[in-house]
Parts: C-alpha cells; sequence; structure tokens
C-alpha cells in the first residue's frame, strides 16, 4: 500500500489550523477532499491553493484529505509541504509571499524587556501575538513542539517568519538544542529572523557551531542583515561558563536564564521566592554585564497570577536583569510597567544627561555632576532610562 | 399565498418585500424619517364577574388552559426568554397544540433559543406556520434554509414591544412563564424553586393579549408579591413540576473573557471611553452580559476606582460584576431587564435600588424617551460590521441565520455605541465591503472597536477631535479592513437564492432587510 504523510493538527479546540493526509497515486489527476469551517466564503480559494501547490512540487496524481479549521494560506502552505516532502525528496520551497514590513533588522541595544513565546506548531496563537506588544517574539521549535511535530514545525516557523505581520516586535526563534537545532536554521535564516535563541547552551563552541551554520547560510543565500543570539543558560554547567558563552561571539547580544531546566539539573524545584536559584541569576547578570550584553531573566508560568509575576518583575530588575521571558500576552503590560524606571531614577537620569549636555555645549571632555565625575557608560545608560520612562510600560 | 411578495428598493439600499405574510408592511424609510400618528392597540375589555369570586383561576393542566383560552387554528401564541437557553414550556405548548390537531400557528417568543429545537418538527409538519422573534441556533439555520412555511420576521426587543402596542402584532395567547405565583396569576421571577430576575419581556404580552396564562412549579399563598405580573390580567394558572433551568440563563455569559485578543478589544473600549470624555461621575452607561462586555466593565470599573467617579446608573442584563460595583458604591442604580446569575437575582429581589425594568422603559421607540437614548455609552457585539458601519447581528457571513436580534438595535439609539469585534474569526473576515445583513443602519454606529484599531464614525467629528492626541490606535475603517483582507484573503460571496426567508424590522416598524435563502 502506498505510504500516506500526515501533517497539520484537528479536533474540537484547533482553529486556524488544518489536517490534511496526502498519498501519491499513479493515475487519476489530483483528488481534493476538502471540509473546510469556511468553505463558503474560502473554499474555492482552498482548493486552488492546493491544487497549485500539488502542482508546483510536480505531483499530478495524488490523492489528499484536507480538514481544515480556519487555516490562514501559509498554514495550509506549511502543511502541505511538510507532508509532501514525507513522500518526496525535493529542494523546492514552497514560500508564501515576504511581507514587505517584515524585512527590518534588529539592534544590539533594543529593548529586550518582554520577549513572548509562542508553541511552533499552534497557528492559533501565534496570528495576533504582535498586537500585543511585546518587545520580541519567539517562534519556539523547542519544548513547546512534540517530538514527532518537529519537522511539520519548521515549515510553519519558515511561513510565520515571512507572512505573519509581527508589528515592530524583534523577530525571534527559539531553535533546539545543539546540535539538533542547527538543521533548524536552514529555516529561519533566510527569513529575515532578528534573533535566535540557543537553549540549554552550555558552551561557547555551540555558539560557535551556530554562527558557522549561520554564515554557511548568509554565504550561499547572499544574506547581509544582522542575525544577534540569545543563548539561554538553563544548567549548572551553563552558569559556569557564562562569561565564556556572553562572549563567545559579537553577535551574541543577551544572555537568558531558563529556570525550570536549570532547577531540575541542580536537582531542585522552582519556587516563586527563587533562592535556589539566586546565585545562578545573580552570576548570569554579572556574566553579561561584563561582557556589555543584555541579563534577561526566565518565565513566569503562573499566567493567572499578576501580583506574584509583579513582584518577580520588581525583583528581577532590582537584580540587574533587563527583561524576562512571557508565555501569555497578559503578562507582558505588568513586565513593561515594573522595568519601567521609577520617578527617582528618572529624576538622576535626567540630572545626568543635562550635565552632559552642558558639559558638550562647553566642550568639556569630561562630565560631572557636583564633584562627581560621570563615566561615558552612566550617561549612556541614563539616555537609556530617559528613553524608556518617554516610551512607558507601553512597548512602543 | 406568497410568504413575501411585492419587493421594493427601501432607503437603505436593500431589497425588501411590501407583503410579507399576507400583511402589507412599508419600507425603511430612514432614520427617524417614519412617524405612525394611528392609535395603538387597545385590549380586549374583560369583565370581573366573568372570573372566580374567590380569585382562584388555577386548572389542572396547560392543556386545559389552552382549549379554555379558545386556542384553535392560526392563532398567535406567545412566550418570553427569561430563562434562555433552559426554558421548558414553549416546547410542551406546541406539543400540546399538535395533539389537538391544530394548524397553523404563530409562535412569538421574545427569543428562541437552541433548547427550542423540537418546534422544528411543528414548523415541519405545519402546526406552526412561523416564528416571529428573535432566532437563533437551530430555528435560525431551519430558516435560513427556507423550510419555515411562513416568512420569519425579527423584530428587536424594542420594536416587539412597539409592534403589540401599536396594533400590528396580535396576540391570542399569553402563555407566561413565572418562578412564584398564587391562584389569582399573581406573580413574578425572584421567588420561587427556579428564579429567573425581572419579567420584562412579559409586559406587553400580558397588557395586550387576548388571554393570559401564568405557569408556574412554586405555588405560593396569596398574595405573591411582588407582582410584576398582576393576577388582574391573568385568565388561567397552571401548576407543573418544572418550568425551566436557570442554570442554562448563563451558559458562557457571565465570565470575564480570558482571550487576551477579546481582553485587549475591552481595554482599546475602555479607555477610548475615557479618551473621549465620556467617562464622567455621574455617568449612564449600558453593559449586558457576554465576555468582552464584562471585562469592559472590568477595566470601566479600574478607571472610575482610580478617578473617584461614580455611576449614576448602569443597566443589565445584570450580572454580579454589576452587583459588586453597586455594592461598591461604583454605581447609584441598576436597570435590569434580564439576570444573569443568582447574585444578580439576589440583588433584584433584595436591594431597592436595583430596578427591574421593562422593554418599553428601556427600548420602545414608541415611549415618550427612553433609558438607551439617556446612555452616555452602550457597548455591543455583532457578527458582522461594513466599511460605512453597518452592523449585522443576525446572519453570518455566509448567509446563515444564528443569532439573536435581541436589543441590538434599540441600544443604537444610546449616545455613544460602540461595536467591540475581533477583525476577523479564525478565518472569517468580521469588516466586509457591506455587511449580509444589514440590522444596524452605520448612522447610528458610532465607533467599532478592533484588536487591531478602533475605528471611528466620520459623522462622529466631536469623538475623532476628542480622542486626536489620546495614543489610541484610531483607524480608517478601511484601512482595517484591508489588513484583515491581506490576512485573510478576499471572501467570495456567500451562495444564497433569490428567495427572501425572513425580514428584519427596524425599531420603527419599517422593513429594513431581507434575509435569502442559503444554497446548501
Amino acid at each position: 500500500m502506498a505510504k500516506i504523510a500526515t501533517a497539520g493538527n484537528k479536533g474540537e479546540a484547533v482553529r486556524s489550523d488544518c489536517y490534511l493526509a496526502l498519498e501519491l497515486t499513479d493515475s487519476g489527476g489530483l483528488e481534493i477532499e476538502l471540509q473546510s469551517k469556511v468553505s463558503t466564503l474560502y473554499g474555492n480559494d482552498i482548493r486552488e491553493l492546493l491544487h497549485k501547490s500539488l502542482k508546483y512540487f510536480g505531483i499530478s496524481n495524488a490523492r489528499m484529505q484536507v480538514e481544515d479549521s480556519g487555516a490562514l494560506p501559509f498554514v495550509l502552505m506549511a502543511r502541505l509541504e511538510a507532508a509532501v516532502k514525507e513522500l518526496l525528496e525535493t529542494d523546492l520551497e514552497l514560500l508564501p509571499e515576504m511581507l514587505s514590513q517584515n524585512s527590518y533588522s534588529s539592534t544590539k541595544d533594543r529593548y529586550r524587556r518582554t520577549r513572548m513565546y509562542l508553541p511552533g506548531n499552534t497557528p492559533k496563537l501565534m496570528i495576533n501575538a504582535g498586537i500585543h506588544s511585546p518587545d520580541g517574539i519567539i517562534l519556539d521549535l523547542e519544548d513547546s513542539v512534540a517530538q514527532n511535530k518537529k519537522k511539520e514545525a519548521r515549515y510553519l516557523v519558515r511561513n510565520a517568519l515571512r507572512a505573519l505581520d509581527f508589528y515592530g516586535a524583534e523577530r525571534m526563534v527559539r531553535i533546539n538544542q545543539i546540535p539538533s537545532g542547527l538543521a533548524d536554521l536552514d529555516f529561519i535564516v533566510p527569513h529575515y529572523v532578528n534573533l535566535i535563541l540557543v537553549p540549554k547552551c552550555e558552551s561557547p563552541a555551540q555558539v560557535e557551531q551556530v554562527n558557522d551554520r549561520i554564515n554557511s547560510i548568509r554565504k550561499v543565500r547572499k544574506i547581509d542583515y544582522p542575525i544577534y543570539l540569545m543563548p539561554i543558560i538553563e544548567s549548572a554547567l551553563g552558569v559556569i561558563n557564562a562569561y565564556e558563552i556572553a562572549t563567545a561571539a559579537d553577535n551574541v547580544v543577551a544572555l537568558a536564564v531558563g529556570l525550570e531546566d536549570f532547577t531540575a539539573d541542580i536537582g531542585t524545584q522552582r519556587t516563586n521566592e527563587g533562592r535556589e536559584s539566586y546565585l545562578a541569576r545573580c552570576q548570569i547578570v554579572l556574566a553579561a554585564r561584563a561582557a556589555g550584553k543584555q541579563p534577561i531573566d526566565s518565565v513566569f508560568s503562573d499566567v493567572n497570577d499578576m501580583e506574584a509575576l509583579e513582584k518577580v518583575v520588581q525583583e528581577s530588575k532590582a537584580l540587574g536583569f533587563d527583561g524576562m521571558g512571557c508565555i501569555h500576552p497578559r503578562q507582558i503590560k505588568v513586565i513593561h510597567d515594573n522595568f519601567a524606571p521609577d520617578e527617582e531614577e528618572i529624576k538622576k537620569a535626567q540630572k545626568i544627561v543635562a550635565a552632559f549636555h552642558e558639559a558638550q555645549e562647553k566642550g568639556l571632555g569630561v562630565v560631572s555632576l557636583g564633584s562627581k565625575m560621570i563615566d561615558p557608560p552612566v550617561v549612556k545608560r541614563a539616555q537609556h532610562i530617559l528613553q524608556m520612562a518617554k516610551t512607558g510600560g507601553n512597548g512602543k | 399565498m406568497k410568504k413575501a411578495d411585492k419587493f421594493v428598493k427601501n432607503a437603505a439600499g436593500r431589497i425588501v418585500p411590501t407583503i410579507v405574510n399576507g400583511r402589507e408592511v412599508i419600507p425603511f424609510k430612514g432614520i427617524n424619517k417614519y412617524r405612525p400618528e394611528h392609535r395603538g392597540a387597545a385590549p380586549r375589555v374583560p369583565t370581573c364577574i366573568d372570573y372566580p369570586e374567590d380569585g382562584n383561576k388555577i386548572v389542572d393542566s396547560l392543556k386545559e388552559a389552552l382549549i379554555r383560552s379558545g386556542v384553535k387554528d392560526g392563532m398567535t401564541i406567545s412566550t418570553h426568554h427569561h430563562y434562555r437557553d433552559g426554558d421548558y414550556i414553549a416546547n410542551v405548548i406546541f406539543d400540546i397544540v399538535a395533539e389537538l390537531g391544530l394548524k397553523d400557528l404563530r409562535w412569538v417568543p421574545s427569543a428562541a433559543f437552541p433548547c427550542h429545537q423540537p418546534i422544528i418538527k411543528h414548523l415541519e409538519s405545519g402546526v406552526v406556520n412561523h416564528i416571529e422573534g428573535s432566532l437563533n441556533g437551530p430555528l435560525g439555520d431551519f430558516c435560513s434554509r427556507g423550510k419555515m412555511r411562513g416568512l420569519g420576521y425579527l423584530r428587536s426587543h424594542g420594536g416587539r414591544f412597539r409592534a403589540i402596542s401599536d396594533g400590528e402584532l396580535h396576540i391570542d395567547i399569553a402563555v407566561m412563564a413565572a418562578s412564584a405565583a398564587d391562584m389569582m396569576g399573581n406573580a413574578n421571577g425572584v421567588l420561587g424553586k427556579h428564579p429567573f430576575g425581572p419579567m420584562a419581556f412579559t409586559k406587553a404580552d400580558v397588557r395586550y393579549a387576548d388571554r393570559t396564562i401564568v405557569v408556574t412549579d412554586t405555588l405560593l399563598d396569596f398574595p405573591c408579591y411582588p407582582w410584576e405580573i398582576m393576577g388582574n390580567d391573568v385568565d388561567y394558572v397552571v401548576v407543573v413540576d418544572e418550568i425551566g433551568d436557570p442554570q442554562k440563563i448563563v451558559s458562557g455569559t457571565t465570565k470575564i473573557t480570558q482571550s487576551p485578543d477579546r481582553l485587549l478589544i475591552a481595554e482599546y473600549c475602555a479607555k477610548f471611553v475615557e479618551a473621549a470624555g465620556i467617562l464622567k461621575d455621574g455617568m449612564n452607561f449600558q453593559a449586558g452580559a457576554g465576555g468582552t462586555s464584562l471585562a469592559f466593565v472590568y477595566f470601566i470599573q479600574q478607571m472610575m476606582l482610580e478617578k473617584g467617579f461614580k455611576a449614576r446608573s448602569m443597566v443589565g442584563g445584570s450580572t454580579k460584576f454589576l452587583v459588586e460595583m453597586m455594592e461598591k458604591g461604583l454605581t447609584d442604580y441598576i436597570f435590569d431587564g434580564q439576570a444573569f446569575g443568582l447574585e444578580a437575582i439576589s440583588s433584584l429581589r433584595d436591594n431597592p435600588k436595583h430596578i427591574p425594568i421593562g422593554v418599553f422603559e428601556s427600548y420602545d421607540f414608541h415611549a415618550k424617551g427612553n433609558l438607551t437614548r439617556m446612555m452616555d455609552v452602550i457597548v455591543l457585539g455583532s457578527t458582522e460590521v461594513d466599511i460605512n458601519f453597518n452592523a449585522n447581528c443576525v446572519s453570518h457571513s455566509d448567509g446563515r441565520m444564528l443569532h439573536g436580534i435581541g436589543g441590538f438595535q434599540n441600544c443604537m439609539l444610546a449616545k455613544c455605541t460602540i461595536i467591540a469585534v475581533p477583525s476577523f474569526r479564525d478565518r472569517i473576515p468580521v469588516i466586509r465591503d457591506e455587511v449580509t445583513t444589514l440590522v444596524a443602519p452605520g448612522e447610528l454606529v458610532d465607533v467599532i472597536v478592533t484588536e487591531r484599531g478602533i475605528a471611528i464614525n466620520p459623522r462622529r467629528k466631536d469623538l475623532i477631535a476628542a480622542t486626536l492626541n489620546s495614543g489610541l490606535p484610531i483607524r480608517d475603517i478601511r484601512d482595517l479592513k484591508k489588513e484583515v483582507d491581506r490576512i485573510c484573503g478576499i471572501p467570495a460571496q456567500p451562495r444564497l437564492s433569490d428567495e427572501a426567508v425572513a425580514v428584519v424590522e427596524w425599531i420603527d416598524g419599517t422593513i429594513l432587510d431581507t434575509l435569502k435563502k442559503v444554497e446548501e
């Protein structure tokens, strides 16, 4: 019997996705059986898209069953490609059009107060992520994707990078742990990814491996936009090597800590108070700051407890972190608000910046405030605080 | 007899019949362009000596009550929908009528729900000719497929009161479920085994029907007080085991939404209301049940607390959130036409500042003023809106009638009417070039709030000016639509035949739009 390849998801709770089963046949042309929640308005469009896509792969005889729960075209295309590639060896890529507003670059020192994780194989959560204005959106290929869905998720994440409007958020992808995550890079590097999260990072060599792969893709695809890295430290060994990891490459812009795995690694459990990870978090802050990179805190997993989140954010800021992860849009505002500078910080920063301008006007090489000398990094920090105060907790 | 005949184009540009179910009707003439000047309906004149001296009007069964009320072919029977999807009575009425071998009846519920699916068999067999009222779920679907013998007739809550009171809609027999009643027919919805709250949707029926039957599952000793229905208006009282399931009143309507997108929409609504200067001490506003509306109330509450504001009144459907706000001193009064949940019912029963209101007070176009026009802001959901701010709340974009019309049209008279909707659902666009069914003319929709931005009706220059520098994502509706089309793709037109299956009446009694049969 011919092999049947499947891709996608179905079931009661599934929305904005489709499930597709494909079987190549010897004759009979393309038989497409479509069940769709949106058949009245989009049935013909969907058929046409599937038809065209199969032809694109040179398939002219096949049986395909599609259960559609309102999948957008880029999702349908990703599911179809995943199924086709189970059955055929081909280098062809079925790419949705790249949205013009998505081809922006990021900068090393942009805000990374919030990075929002989205499961890489769940379209419904992706579609509106950008409207909640996180600083960064992470399409996750790692822990939130089931083992047997790893392959199809790559197509979906790639297509999302092209077709989803990120509304100005930094475009991030978390790849799988190295070495298996290296192959993920082929699917994301050519599509204007801004930043790649390298999970369970334990050594500078892993950062180098990632960069080697990125650079070889750059050459082939002639890519010149910057791609930054945020290694995530999630083990005792990673903490010990944090500084080496942070300084492993120029494009490492931030160092994040992942506490769920870290606490498991050191043989304990994560608590809201976080005493078990205090030292590790401090060390990440020190390593990142010493390397001139942004220290970024872990996620807070109880999406219903905003009060506890607020406390965690305040502590995170007090420890020296610049941002943290989030797993629900409602966490964004709480995190932005609490990372925002308070009045005293703003006043002090205003004084420093004023002194800086005064020194510049007078042509003085040295900035001083009262009897104190102000170093350039302090001025930069003050400017950063004022900028942050100006944009408030609104993320934009 | 043709269901619908002599079609013309009305002032909204929609093709509508001028004959509906054999009756002549007037096409929509424009907002505030039609004022009937005749005298209204007058009820049948009863005489007290025809009723028992001891006041006891209890009869053995609903069947007996219907027979004594003279039920016969072609009659109109009304029910109310305070039990919403938990109503037990309507189905029983038409089973009895079928058993009696009658046909061609007209059912005029204040709204029908999925629990009324059993009535489909009576529509198929011809016992019931057609339904006039707010249709949704399986009955709406049945009607959309062109299977109803007569033409469906969608009237707003206010429009129903108007139609009854001005003689357009005559009710032969009103069957009114009450959670408590006495032998004389004094009745209410707050006492008894299965209380449901105020009895807003019974008022026109009881006043104008030829016969009124009160059905209860809790018979109290005389007098049953408060008497929202007065025994003096009642012909028969029937006691049954159970009249309805109050648990089903609340399904899905009384929890704040957890959807981040809907929360964002609700937050935008609240911020808009604040930025536009509508949020003020002493304001009046309506916020019903439903996840997004409740979230709106939640955000408004936070703002009122911060600013030290207190509302003068809030209009329900009341929920425990409104009750909590009154208890916290955030409003002086709650006006209430429908209670959602036990907290709301107890508050209505025990707190004199929680006032039950009827449809006449809140919505009626022929009242000498009404509460809705006094509301500073009302937030509503809808199935579709279009680039001219027209709104639809009864049919989906594929043309199928699946939602009740409710008080949607009546709410358009508020000082600021906000429609809060996602810009698309799954892949189905909510912002269209033209709504599939016109339920509210764009002249009256002031603001459309979506997760991707806020569109203000160009007619409301005041709101545009007030929110100019608010920092809110105020956008052109066409720009929003363009973005939605880019995401979802341009949708095909729904497959509709030329055959009319229902009409939508505007609040003044004129015909606003026609629903067409959906091709299978």
